[in-house]
């Protein structure tokens, strides 16, 4: 479990988070929305121990997080960067993902590599040099080389930008089954659909602060928090809306409640 | 304005052509999107358009490309920038200036432009793309999405007739993208060719044309209409329609309205119809 109280950290060029408060349960998923500059990153930052807070404290599974490390955080919380190429740098897959856990002395690690590189999809390119690898591939291998640490929470930030439609539901299947493995995640993201596939949940940030909290329809049919975030609905939402289904961004839900109406 | 007549291609040392008998016209001041999964060729095609293919990167091309009735075969590559601009997917790769201003004026410069004209299209770039304020900035300061509106500011400039954008929102934040289609869309009706390769729909939708590129060769090619009422068909070869047109597309099949629709405010036209219709 992952409990934030009154997280506050402030930057030499004054942007502030404020006060954050919240917790998540094992096993949930979550997704923090928010325009750029709204405080997303910042927050992850203070969660993985890159940034620390000025005030308010982080407890992961009960153990204030200022006194653990960097890497000692890494075991519980994996962070996968929005551009793969950021983390990537071994001369093949199965390097790349073995690297972690021999700095963290695992055991049978040959074994759990093959078994990451099955589950993400990428056991048939182990020899292969990663730079050679496709976009939505390195995405998954980025992901592969954090998830072979078995870490319980999981942070996706960005993980379909730039990938295309097979890719982006590849990714998301991945992510769904690490779900049903009672993995809880953490996912960043603009893509609206994504987060309604894969969270229940959403914390809407704006300038450095929590300003919702609630299940992802709650928040959007507010429209005053909408015109606050300058959130942009996508298309669909907004013709559900305006059709009086409230917000739907998955079309063919849209189309069964158009049906049961119409029929 | 851009004609392709039969064109394929192959990279050196490859077996297989990356592109296959590609032909199709874009006229003077048309809007074309262009579409297609991972490693269909669309970055390949958008890197003819300006001759970088076969001129830098070499490879073994066939068929004709003309730019503005020139065959690119007799054309250097910088001479066809000064007709055709293109945008790569990441802006980052073509800004090298220490300010904005410097930037912008490369081009130009390059160019022998005198430097009262090259103040003037300066002004009248940066206006176009609502970057006004940021003359001095350094470009490396800003955000991804400025970075990208100054990368298009750069090529206007150069005054060109043609821009080819590809890929120039995927990194981009929801905001940040409806302001990049904005002004795309704007320097169109000003009667800029404009050519977009985007694998997200959305933006092409308002095309006047939209190409469908799978496996190196057109699978699908005509209005937007025309292509996205094959969603399905799409889907299967890995493309997204827009959610509103899937959900037009469900209602299509369930025969609940005559045609797909493309917009918020064509659904609600067409649905309401429906409505009244309903109600007699």
């Amino acid at each position: 479990m992952l409990r934030i109280e009154n997280l506050c950290y402030e930057y030499e060029s004054g942007f502030k988070l404020k006060n954050i408060s919240f917790e998540i349960r094992d096993g949930e998923s979550i997704a923090i929305i928010g325009e750029n500059g709204s405080g997303k990153t910042t927050l992850v930052k203070n969660l993985i121990g890159l940034l620390r807070p000025d005030s308010g404290k982080i407890f992961l599974n009960g153990e204030d997080t200022s006194k653990m490390s960097v890497a000692e955080i890494a075991r519980t919380i994996g962070f996968v960067f929005q551009n793969p190429d950021n983390q990537i740098f071994a001369s093949s897959v199965k390097e790349e993902v073995s690297f972690g856990p021999k700095n963290l002395g695992m055991d049978n690690i040959e074994e759990k590599v093959n078994d990451v590189l099955k589950k993400t999809d990428l056991f048939k390119y182990r020899d292969k040099h990663p730079f050679k690898l496709s976009g939505g591939e390195k995405q998954r291998l980025a992901l592969a080389s954090i998830l072979v640490m078995n870490p319980k929470i999981l942070i996706l930030d960005e993980p379909t930008s730039g990938l295309d439609l097979k890719n982006a539901v590849k990714l998301m299947k991945i992510v769904k089954n690490l779900q049903k493995e009672g993995k809880t995640i953490i996912l960043i993201t603009h893509d609206m659909k994504l987060v309604s596939d894969l969270c229940e949940r959403v914390i809407l940030m704006k300038s450095g602060e929590i300003i919702a909290d609630g299940k992802i329809k709650e928040v959007f049919n507010r429209e005053s928090l909408l015109e606050k975030t300058k959130i942009e609905l996508p298309e669909i939402a907004k013709l559900s809306k305006i059709l009086g289904f409230g917000i739907i961004f998955d079309p063919k839900e849209l189309y069964e409640k158009w049906r049961s109406l119409n029929d | 304005m851009i004609e392709f007549e039969e064109v394929s291609f192959r990279y050196p040392g490859n077996r297989d052509h990356v592109l296959r008998d590609i032909t199709f016209h874009v006229k003077k001041g048309e809007f074309l999107g262009i579409s297609g999964p991972s490693g269909s060729g669309k970055s390949t095609l958008c890197l003819m358009m300006n001759g970088i293919i076969p001129k830098t990167i070499e490879g073994e091309l066939s068929g004709e490309i003309y730019i503005d009735g020139e065959n690119i075969k007799e054309k250097e590559v910088y001479e066809v920038s000064e007709k055709l601009g293109l945008i790569l997917q990441n802006p980052e790769s073509q800004l090298f200036s220490m300010t904005v201003e410097e930037e912008l004026a490369f081009g130009p410069e390059n160019l022998g432009i005198k430097r009262e004209e090259i103040e003037e299209r300066i002004s009248w770039a940066l206006e176009l793309v609502g970057m006004e304020k940021f003359r001095d900035a350094f470009p490396h300061q800003l955000s991804g999405g400025e970075k990208q509106k100054i990368a298009i500011a750069s090529l206007l400039t150069m005054k060109p007739e043609i821009l080819v954008l590809d890929e120039p929102t995927s990194n981009l934040d929801p905001k940040s993208r409806i302001e990049i289609f904005k002004i795309v869309k704007k320097l169109n009706k000003k009667g800029m060719t404009v050519v977009v390769v985007e694998h997200e729909t959305d933006f092409i939708s308002s095309a006047d044309k939209i190409l469908i590129l799978n496996d190196g060769k057109i699978v699908k090619y005509g209005t937007p209409r025309e292509v996205f009422r094959e969603a399905d068909y799409l889907k299967h070869v890995g493309i997204r329609v827009p959610e509103i047109v899937e959900f037009s597309n469900y209602l299509l099949k369930g025969g609940y309205v005559d045609d797909i629709f493309l917009s918020v405010s064509e659904a609600l036209e067409v649905l309401n119809v429906k409505d009244r219709e309903s109600m007699l």
